[in-house]
């Protein structure tokens, strides 16, 4: 492509790119913190990935290569459009697999391979404020990062043990970043808060709706706050995934049936794919013939 | 009680524009004592009160500290990370309202709980234990622990705020209308609550109150405000039984005998 070409390239304006970028760039340099900025009306509803949608539309370059996931999936209603919307104004190339992606736009979930350097992965945020529902004040929840006050957050941990034993949050659990920053990992579910950790890849986090954008710079310590007496644990599977047998991956239960009947299968999409296409099977697997074996 | 005074106050005013808050407040309080501020609506005692908790900053005139390294210290002088840091570990404050000193949505043990957790304690049934225990010093049963301040009476309400100012031993605390909107049964429990957790734990404490009785059962010392100056101080007993200023004396008088 020509320079020209890529002057207002992938749909915002220099001028919008550049206060993104500056952004980033500021919230790379003060991991888990979250920046303010001036988050601009995209052609689709707050919620629907507005601030993951800047983010990306800022660092995309002509020469990327595109992957959207929704909960996982390639396939569903919001990793399409957005994947569609890309395709569109920027003409990028754009993948399933996330080994080919160098930006990966990702809403509720981190893929199962794990990621490598040069990477980046951009997580859509509903909410950036790990600390909204304990304390109602935007002014003083501000206050509390900047004094490092977060004995509030384990206030909510030790509620959750007071009343089910355990801690029973399962998404969205608060992390620290690089020791200083308590953050909100966007409604990941906690199965992939450890990818998180000392990752080699970059992490975006954009919030268009509550105008944050924040970041964890590649190789930094995240870790999930937990107590010493009930350690941070991450979900796990009884059964394997019915359509590829993989165990240790996160799985989503489908319905089946009115009957009660339901299947779990992976919901990293693109994994299960490669694990079937590598001859991997489960007990519900499409091909008979091949699951007779 | 030591020699060397907790807490120094000199020349301390409060304007609200031209009108005053209060002004010219100097005193000193010991390691121990209670202090009773009295004086009827509007003159100024919870205005002095948040001036010294650093809830509201002074116009004028100083608030110092002695630290637990035995440092004097400028309240107004510290950063606010250090403000703070103070406010939940070496003080407390207890509010006339405890819905506005706790947190309602969450449990006692987690209302008790949370300044440990604010200094750094990380583990759940030490925690636990210790709410556990503070719950049983201000009589509120343990099966209560996981219920929600909602659930409570005033006068638990009272008790449990009480608690979770005391859980990380303080040295001062603070004591807006303590026992304000409590029936007189209850009242007098919980006087006789704070009276035994006082003495105690050495605590020293700055109680305002129009209510006489609380102070004289409470406290050690008393200072009398009328339109925002101090008309009066000394020994409890000697302000109520031998008032000397004008004001004093009709305030004393002004008690219902029964």
């Amino acid at each position: 492509m020509t320079e020209l070409a890529t002057y207002n390239f992938a749909y915002l304006d220099e001028q919008t790119k550049r206060m993104i970028r500056r952004a980033i760039l500021k919230a790379i340099a003060i991991p888990g913190y979250q920046v303010p900025f001036a988050s601009r009306e995209m052609p689709m509803p707050y919620g629907w990935g507005t601030g993951g949608v800047q983010v990306t539309a800022a660092v995309i370059g002509p020469n990327d290569t595109l992957k959207v996931i929704d909960q996982g999936a390639d396939d569903t209603t919001n990793a399409v459009s957005i994947r569609a919307f890309f395709q569109k104004v920027s003409n990028v190339r754009v993948t399933t697999k996330t080994t080919e992606a160098t930006i990966i736009q990702t809403r509720h979930r981190i893929p199962e391979t794990a990621l490598q350097a040069g990477q980046t992965l951009v997580y859509q945020v509903p909410i950036p404020e790990p600390l909204r529902f304990l304390e109602p004040r935007e002014t003083e929840t501000r206050k509390m990062h900047a004094l490092e006050e977060y004995g509030l957050m384990h206030v909510k941990l030790y509620e959750d043990i007071a009343r089910h034993g355990r801690i029973a949050t399962t998404y969205a659990y608060p992390v620290k970043v690089e020791g200083r920053y308590v953050m909100d990992p966007s409604p990941t579910p906690k199965f992939d808060n450890p990818k998180m950790h000392q990752s080699p890849a970059l992490q975006l986090f954009g919030a268009g709706r509550e105008k944050r954008i924040y970041a964890i710079p590649p190789y930094t310590e995240v870790v999930s706050l937990d107590f010493e007496d009930h350690p941070f644990e991450i979900q796990t599977f009884s059964e394997p995934c019915a359509l590829c047998g993989a165990k240790g991956s996160y799985l989503d239960e489908v319905i089946l049936d009115d009957k009660g009947g339901s299947m779990f299968v992976c919901s990293d999409t693109d994994f299960c794919e490669d694990r079937q296409a590598e001859g991997h099977r489960g007990h519900l697997s499409a091909n008979p013939a091949e699951a007779a074996e | 009680m030591s020699d060397i005074p907790l807490l120094k106050v000199s020349a301390l005013s409060k304007f609200y524009g031209s009108r005053i808050g209060c002004q010219n407040v100097s005193f000193e309080l010991w390691p121990g004592e209670v202090l009773a501020v009295v004086g009827e609506s509007g003159s100024g005692k919870t205005t002095l009160l948040d001036c010294l908790a650093t809830r509201l900053a002074p116009s004028t005139g100083s608030v110092e500290y002695r630290m637990r390294d035995g440092q004097f210290r400028d309240l107004y002088r510290m950063s606010e990370a250090e403000r703070r840091f103070l406010m939940r570990t070496d003080w407390g404050f207890v509010h006339q309202n405890p819905a506005d000193g706790l947190r309602m949505t969450v449990s006692a043990g987690a209302n008790v709980g949370e300044r440990l957790m604010a200094v750094g304690d990380r583990h759940y049934g030490k925690i636990r234990a210790t709410a556990t225990d503070w719950l049983g010093r201000v009589e509120i049963a343990a099966d209560r622990i996981d219920d929600q301040p909602r659930a409570f009476s005033g006068g638990m309400r009272q008790r449990l705020q009480i608690a979770r100012n005391l859980v990380t031993n303080p040295r001062l605390v603070f004591m807006d209308e303590p026992t304000g909107g409590l029936d007189v049964s209850v009242q007098a429990r919980l006087l006789d609550l704070l009276r035994g957790l006082v003495s105690d734990l050495g605590l020293a404490a700055i109680v305002v109150t129009h209510d006489l009785a609380v102070a004289r059962l409470l406290s050690h010392r008393m200072m009398v405000m009328k339109d925002g100056h101090i008309v009066e101080t000394g020994l409890t007993d000697r302000v109520l039984d031998d008032p000397q200023a004008a004001y004093t004396q009709l305030l004393v008088s002004s008690i219902l005998q029964v």
